[in-house]
C-alpha cells in the first residue's frame, strides 16, 4: 500500500513536477457543494422541461428518476476515483492514470465542451430572462446580446481573480436559487391552504407512448448535468478525501429534491405543450401563481441559477484546459498559474471568446444537446474507468479516500442507462449525435498521430501508486 | 525502455494546433446548422380555424394559456400541435450504434498502446 497521504496540504497536486506555484488549496466541502449544485441547479430553471416536450409530463418524471439513478452512479464512482486521484482536470486526470492518454485527451475535451456549451446556454437564458422582464415592464425588443457578453465577461473576471471568492459567490447565489424553489413549492402546495396546482386537469397521458419515455431521457440528463464537475476542484480543496465525496453526494441529494419539486410544481401549473418548449419554466410557473412576490423571487432565482452555473462552468472548463496544457496535450502555455491569484488565468481568458461564439450564434437546444452529448460520452467512460481502476489497483493496493459500495453494479447500471440515453438523443437529434462523435473520432486521430509526439511519456503518470496489475 | 524525449514545438506550430482544434469543434456544431441538418424533427399540424376544443384543451388549460398571454386558440395552435417525428430506420440506428462502438473501440485500442509505453517508461525507465 502506498504511504503517500493524498490529503497532504504540502503537495500541490502536481506530482513529481514539483511546481512551486500551484493552485491555491483554500476550498471546503461547502464550496464543493456550491460548485456542483451551482453548475446544475440551472437545469431545474431551464432545459429539463424539454423532456416534457419529448415525451409528456409523466415521461419527464420517469426520466427525472432514471437520470437520478444514472447520476447517483456517477457520483458514487466519481467520489471513489476522484478522492484518490486528487488533481485538477478531474476525470481527465483519472483517465490519464487509469485508461491511457488518448482516452484522457478525449475526456478533457468532453469536459471543456460540456462546460463551455453549458456556460453558453446559461448566458443565452440569462439574456432571454432580461429580455422577458424588459418586455413585461414595457421595454419591448431589448437587445439581449450586451447582457450575454457582460455576464460571461464578469464571471470570467471573477474566476481570474481567485477561486475562493468565485465559489463563495456561487455558494450564496446557489443557496438563494435553491431556497426559491423550496419557497415556490411550499407556497403552491396544498399544505398551507388553497393551492393553484391543477394536476388532474393539466396532466395528460403519454403523447408518444413509451417511446416518448425513452426519448425524454435525452433532456432528463439536464436535471443533473454537471454534478461531476465537483472533481475539478480536487487540487484546490483543503481535504480532497473528505470534501469531495461529502460535497458531491450532498450535491446529488440536493438536486434529487430540487428536480422532484420542480417537476411537481411546473406540471401542476403549465400545460405540457407550453412547458415542453418554455425558455424559463420556473419563472413561468411563478407567473401563473398570480403572486408578484413569487414571480420576482423566481426571476431572481433564475438569474442567480444561470450565473452560478456559468460561473462554475468557467471554473471547470478552465481547469480541464489548464490540466491538458500542463501535460502538453495542448500547448503548455495554457498550463500557467497566475503568480498572485493562483488561478489558471490563461485558460480562463482563452475560453471566453469560444463561449461567446456559441452563446451569440447558436440556438439553445443545439447548444444544450452539444453539452449533453459531451456529458454522455463522459458518463460512458466512467464505468469503464472504475472497472479498470479496481482491476489495476485492487482495494488493498492503494489508499482510497472513499470506496463506493456494490461494485460493479453502479458501473453496469450507468453503462446501461447511457445506452438508453444515446437512443433517446438519436430520437430527434440523430444528426448532432453523429456530427459530435465524428468530431471526436477526427480529433482522436489528430491527437494519436500528431499531437501526442509532443507529450512526455512516463512523466504523465504523476500519482504515487505502485505499478498497475497486468502491466 | 529508453526515455522518450519529445521534440520542441515551435510557437507557430502550437498556435496552429489550437486553431485546428477550434475549427473542428466549431465545425461540429455549425456545419450541421449550416447544412440545415441540425435541430429536432418537429412537425406542426395546425387545423384550419383552430378552436380550444379542436386542440384538445379543457377549461383549466385554456385559463392557463390565457394567463400565459395566448388570448385565442389560433395564437397557441402552433405550440400545441408541435410533435416530434420519432420514425427512424433500422439502418440509421445501426449506423449510430456502429459509430459509437467504433469510436470507443478505436479510443481504447490506441489508449492501451500509449498507456503501456507510459507505464513502461515510468516503472522501468
Amino acid at each position: 500500500m502506498s504511504d503517500v497521504d493524498i490529503t497532504s496540504k504540502e503537495m500541490d497536486g502536481m506530482g513529481p513536477k514539483g511546481t512551486k506555484i500551484g493552485l491555491a488549496r483554500v476550498l471546503g466541502p461547502a464550496h464543493v457543494w456550491a460548485l456542483g449544485v451551482g453548475i446544475v441547479l440551472v437545469g431545474e430553471y431551464m432545459g429539463w422541461n424539454f423532456s416534457v416536450g419529448k415525451g409528456g409530463a409523466y415521461a419527464a418524471l420517469i426520466a427525472c428518476w432514471f437520470a437520478g439513478i444514472l447520476y447517483s452512479c456517477v457520483a458514487m464512482i466519481d467520489s471513489e476515483v476522484t478522492s484518490t486521484v486528487a488533481a485538477a482536470g478531474g476525470q481527465y486526470t483519472q483517465a490519464k492514470h487509469i485508461v491511457g492518454p488518448l482516452m484522457a485527451f478525449n475526456v478533457g475535451l468532453y469536459l471543456v465542451f460540456a462546460y463551455t456549451m453549458l456556460e453558453a446556454a446559461n448566458a443565452i437564458t440569462f439574456g432571454f430572462l432580461i429580455e422577458t422582464v424588459a418586455g413585461m415592464t414595457g421595454h419591448e425588443g431589448l437587445d439581449q446580446r450586451p447582457f450575454i457578453v457582460l455576464a460571461i465577461m464578469f464571471l470570467a473576471w471573477l474566476n481570474y481573480r481567485g477561486v475562493l471568492a468565485t465559489l463563495t459567490f456561487n455558494l450564496v447565489i446557489t443557496a438563494i436559487a435553491f431556497i426559491a424553489i423550496i419557497v415556490l413549492f411550499l407556497a403552491t402546495s396544498p399544505i398551507f391552504g388553497a393551492s393553484p396546482l391543477r394536476h388532474v386537469e393539466l396532466m395528460t397521458g403519454l403523447p408518444y407512448g413509451w417511446l416518448g419515455v425513452l426519448a425524454a431521457m435525452h433532456f432528463g440528463l439536464w436535471y443533473y448535468l454537471g454534478i461531476e464537475g465537483t472533481c475539478q476542484a480536487a487540487e484546490e480543496v483543503r481535504s480532497p478525501a473528505r470534501s469531495l465525496p461529502f460535497g458531491t453526494l450532498a450535491g446529488i441529494m440536493t438536486l434529487l429534491i430540487a428536480a422532484s419539486l420542480t417537476w411537481y410544481v411546473c406540471v401542476g401549473l403549465i400545460p405540457w405543450e407550453y412547458l415542453g418548449q418554455a425558455g424559463v419554466p420556473l419563472f413561468d410557473a411563478a407567473r401563473l401563481t398570480g403572486s408578484t412576490t413569487l414571480m420576482i423571487l423566481l426571476g431572481i432565482g433564475t438569474m442567480f441559477a444561470t450565473l452560478a452555473s456559468a460561473n462554475g462552468c468557467i471554473n471547470d472548463a478552465s481547469r480541464a484546459w489548464f490540466a491538458m496544457g500542463r501535460d502538453h496535450y495542448l500547448p503548455d502555455w495554457f498550463g500557467a498559474v497566475h503568480p498572485t491569484f493562483r488561478t489558471p488565468y490563461r485558460s480562463i481568458i482563452f475560453l471566453v471568446p469560444i463561449a461567446l461564439i456559441f452563446a451569440l450564434g447558436a440556438p439553445i437546444d443545439q447548444v444544450i444537446t452539444f453539452s449533453i452529448l459531451s456529458g454522455l460520452l463522459e458518463y460512458t467512460f466512467m464505468p469503464l474507468n472504475v472497472i479498470m481502476f479496481r482491476r489495476k489497483w485492487p482495494l488493498d493496493s492503494i489508499r482510497r479516500g472513499y470506496e463506493h459500495p456494490f461494485h460493479p453494479i453502479p458501473a453496469l447500471v450507468l453503462l446501461s442507462l447511457c445506452g438508453v440515453t444515446y437512443f433517446a438523443v438519436f430520437l430527434g437529434y440523430g444528426t448532432q449525435l453523429v456530427a459530435m462523435i465524428s468530431f471526436y473520432i477526427i480529433v482522436s486521430l489528430w491527437f494519436h498521430f500528431w499531437r501526442y509526439r509532443f507529450v512526455r511519456r512516463g512523466a504523465q503518470f504523476t500519482m504515487p501508486w505502485p505499478r498497475p496489475l497486468g502491466y | 525502455m529508453a526515455k522518450y524525449i519529445p521534440p520542441v514545438q515551435s510557437k507557430i506550430g502550437q498556435i496552429i494546433d489550437v486553431i485546428v482544434l477550434l475549427v473542428l469543434a466549431i465545425g461540429a456544431l455549425y456545419v450541421p446548422l449550416f447544412m440545415k441538418l441540425a435541430g429536432s424533427d418537429v412537425t406542426h399540424v395546425v387545423p384550419e380555424n383552430p378552436t380550444w376544443e379542436s386542440l384538445g384543451q379543457n377549461a383549466t388549460m385554456v385559463e392557463k394559456w390565457n394567463q400565459l398571454g395566448y388570448a385565442d386558440a389560433a395564437s397557441a395552435a402552433e405550440i400545441i400541435t408541435a410533435r416530434f417525428d420519432y420514425s427512424f430506420s433500422i439502418g440509421s440506428l445501426l449506423v449510430m450504434i456502429l459509430v459509437i462502438v467504433g469510436y470507443y473501440f478505436i479510443m481504447l485500442k490506441f489508449s492501451e498502446k500509449e498507456y503501456r509505453d507510459v507505464i513502461s517508461e515510468k516503472f522501468d525507465g
